[in-house]
């Protein structure tokens, strides 16, 4: 019963992003104000549905659902579009959900084509703290998805500004102003986010391990990728740094975040690797 | 009932020279000349527009050949001959004219098609009309119409949304590097005509500080004092630059004045705040690399101009939106107009039906007697009822929406059938 309410919940998360997605497109060329609002309400919809699905799963499986490849991409896509919903209510960025729901739609694809099976736990995740630790870095990695969407926005109404081709994406870009500030605020809020992501990460490794920090593949690349988003923080503080600079470096500490989440569990494997 | 006919006439600046623009008679402002206007025999509502590139009066009247010539003679005094003026003047009737209105009011006749000022001289215009009483029903109507329609074509056109002269372009190229004007502070080079137009654009889109720099300190002064800024000398330039956010720039210069590795060191100073150089100086005044600087952008005149001729072939194809919008209104305009020459039919037949039982029940009644209060409610009743019944189908037929465009034959057969020609002075 529970398992079928999971598979249809799951399979309306991904028909409605769908939807949402493809309004916000033809919003993105056609520019009709009213469909920019429809599409803001089915996106919601969406963000209603994934937690559903996600609290579906918590009731089927009996723990929080991050720990399979599966759950933690959706887990992810939650938490960008959770993250967009809660940025918008406090500014409004001129289609930046296009951006953002097509990376929810891309992340619920690879969600929807690997295994979804349940998996046994092992005793050692079995704990408190897997929904604060997991759920944390998780909710740092949406923002640091807008900051991402925001970085690509920013360099493409750059380059209509600075080559003066002015093309398809002139119009339909806001200021750089308001993207760059939109970088500032989600960088801001998912390094807070990451920092306490990577504290509570130690503070379950010394109880689980007895030790604050093994270097387990996943942990070294979480502290790069720490380290990246610190130095462009940094700069941005002393020397001011703003603009082009800061997209480019989003951008990178993204795919530094994508290789964290993916690339080190399938090619370097450590404890992080989600149960086979 | 004699027809009324609404006339359009005027001169513009697509078919009447400035030369003859200027030898219009009518003196500034709309109080005299409405004054004016309002001792032309014949005019039962009137409005006259004047602006810098257009001056139309539109009236309506039942005489319409001699108000028209009555009017042209208004407009152009004694100074030109009708055959020297026939051919730079244009008078439409009717739907035409209604039709010219809207396109005016939509700014699709604007020597820049799709700009805004228009719409608020043609409501300034209106509003001295109907305070001096000039307008009536139909004026009312139709200039209230020709808003909503110019605000129907600005909601669902992007007729208005691009820049299409130089300064506006500028504006708009501000506004997505920045965001908003507002707080902005703007750094003059060269005090000239240009300079000044788009200080002017900059101050009204928000624009807080302006700064003159000038080669002769007194102009600076005079321009500064204008935009209630600062003014100081070239020299200062360099300086001036960590501070302001936009600098046009149009100096006769004989070369450039300003260049890449002047400025390369001012950003780290300025945390990299992004600078916006506009080159409006022939020769050109700024270094071109400096469009290589990060978070500085230059934009010279050459690029200005293809910004505005890129808005332009945008804006061409929204006008024939927009004109199709305009049709539209005209003849939902005229449809109304065709109802109201209804109007007075309806009426007329309805007072005669009425009188009619009116006449008969005051015959009838005294003969019969002994009928109790009620009973005589009932027959005036049944009196009334019967005519409204045979009324009730060439009422509709007057009415009816099938043939709007004939109402004025429906018309004149409904009052030949029913005699109402004598009767109706209306």
């Amino acid at each position: 019963m529970l398992g079928e309410i999971n598979y249809i919940l799951f399979n309306s998360v991904m028909v409605v992003s769908f939807v949402a997605c493809a309004v916000y497109i033809v919003f993105f060329f056609s520019q009709r104000e009213g469909l920019r609002k429809i599409a803001r309400m089915i996106f919601l919809g969406s963000g209603i549905l994934q937690s559903l699905y996600i609290l579906s799963r918590y009731f089927l499986s009996g723990y929080t659902p991050i720990t399979s490849q599966h759950e933690a991409v959706v887990f992810f896509a939650w938490s960008v579009t959770w993250a967009y919903l809660s940025f918008h209510w406090r500014y409004s960025v001129k289609n930046f959900g296009t951006f953002v729901s097509v990376l929810v739609v891309i992340m619920l694809c690879i969600a929807a084509s690997v295994s979804r099976d349940l998996q046994v736990l092992s005793p050692i995740l079995q704990s408190l703290w897997l929904p604060v630790h997991a759920g944390i870095s998780v909710i740092a990695y949406g923002f640091l998805a807008l900051a991402f969407c925001g970085g690509i926005m920013y360099l493409l109404q750059e380059r209509e500004l600075k080559t003066k081709n002015f093309g398809f994406f002139y119009s339909r870009l806001p200021s750089l102003e308001s993207l760059d500030q939109l970088n500032n605020h989600c960088l801001t809020v998912g390094f807070v986010f990451l920092t306490l992501g990577i504290i509570t990460g130690t503070l379950w490794g010394r109880q689980a391990w007895g030790t604050y920090w093994s270097w387990d593949p996943k942990e070294t690349w979480s502290l790069i990728t720490w380290l990246l988003y610190a130095a462009q923080i940094h700069q941005r503080f002393t020397l001011g740094w703003r603009g082009r600079r800061i997209a480019l470096m989003s951008i990178v500490g993204f795919c530094t975040v994508l290789f964290t989440l993916w690339g080190v569990t399938f090619l370097l494997g450590g404890v992080h690797t989600y149960a086979q | 009932m004699p027809s009324e006919t609404i006339i359009l006439l005027g001169v513009n600046h697509k078919k009447t020279p400035l030369e003859v623009r200027e030898k219009l008679a009518l003196s500034s402002g709309y109080e005299e000349p409405l004054a004016a206007l309002g001792t032309i025999d014949g005019l039962r509502e009137y409005y006259l527009l004047s602006t810098c590139n257009r001056v139309e009066i539109l009236v309506s009247t039942d005489a319409a050949d001699v108000v028209e010539k009555k009017l042209a003679e208004f407009l152009f005094g004694d100074a030109l001959t009708p055959d020297q003026y026939e051919k730079h003047l244009y008078c439409y009737r009717d739907a035409k004219a209604i039709h010219h209105l809207f396109m005016v009011a939509a700014s699709l006749d604007s020597m820049i098609v799709g700009e805004s000022q228009i719409l608020g001289q043609l409501k300034e215009a209106y509003r001295w009309s109907s305070e001096k009483k000039c307008t009536g029903p139909i004026l009312n109507k139709l200039l209230h119409k020709s808003f909503s329609v110019a605000k129907r074509v600005r909601s669902e056109t992007r007729i208005g949304s691009s820049a299409v002269s130089i300064s506006y372009a500028a504006i708009e190229l501000a506004k997505k590097i920045f965001g908003s004007l507002e707080d902005k502070r703007v750094l003059l080079i060269g005090a000239g005509e240009m300079a000044e137009l788009a200080a002017e654009h900059l101050v009204g889109n928000g624009a807080k500080d302006v700064v003159v720099a000038n080669r002769t300190l007194e102009r600076a002064l005079d321009l500064a004092k204008r935009f209630n800024g600062r003014a100081v000398g070239l020299d200062e330039m360099l300086e001036q630059l960590g501070q302001v956010d936009i600098i046009v720039s149009s100096t006769g210069a004989p070369g450039i004045i300003l260049h890449r590795d002047d400025v390369k060191p001012l950003m780290r100073n300025r945390r990299n705040k992004p600078l916006f150089f506009i080159d409006i100086a022939v020769p050109r005044d700024l270094d071109p690399a400096l469009n290589d600087l990060e978070n500085v952008y230059l934009y010279d005149i050459d690029d200005l101009n293809n910004v505005v001729e890129l808005n332009k072939a945008e804006r061409d194809k929204e006008a024939i939106k927009a004109s199709r919008i305009v049709d539209e209104e005209a003849l939902k305009f005229k449809d109304w107009q065709a109802g109201l020459a209804v109007t007075p039919t309806l009426a007329a037949l309805r007072e005669k039906g009425n009188a009619i039982a009116r006449m008969e029940l005051e015959r009838t009644l005294p003969r019969l007697e002994g009928l109790s209060a009620k009973e005589r409610k009932s027959v005036e009743k049944m009196a009334s009822a019967i005519v409204s019944k045979l009324l009730h189908d060439p009422m509709l037929f007057l009415k009816s929406e099938s043939c709007k465009d004939q109402s004025e034959m429906k018309v004149d057969m409904l009052r030949s059938v029913f005699g109402l020609e004598k009767n109706s002075d209306q």
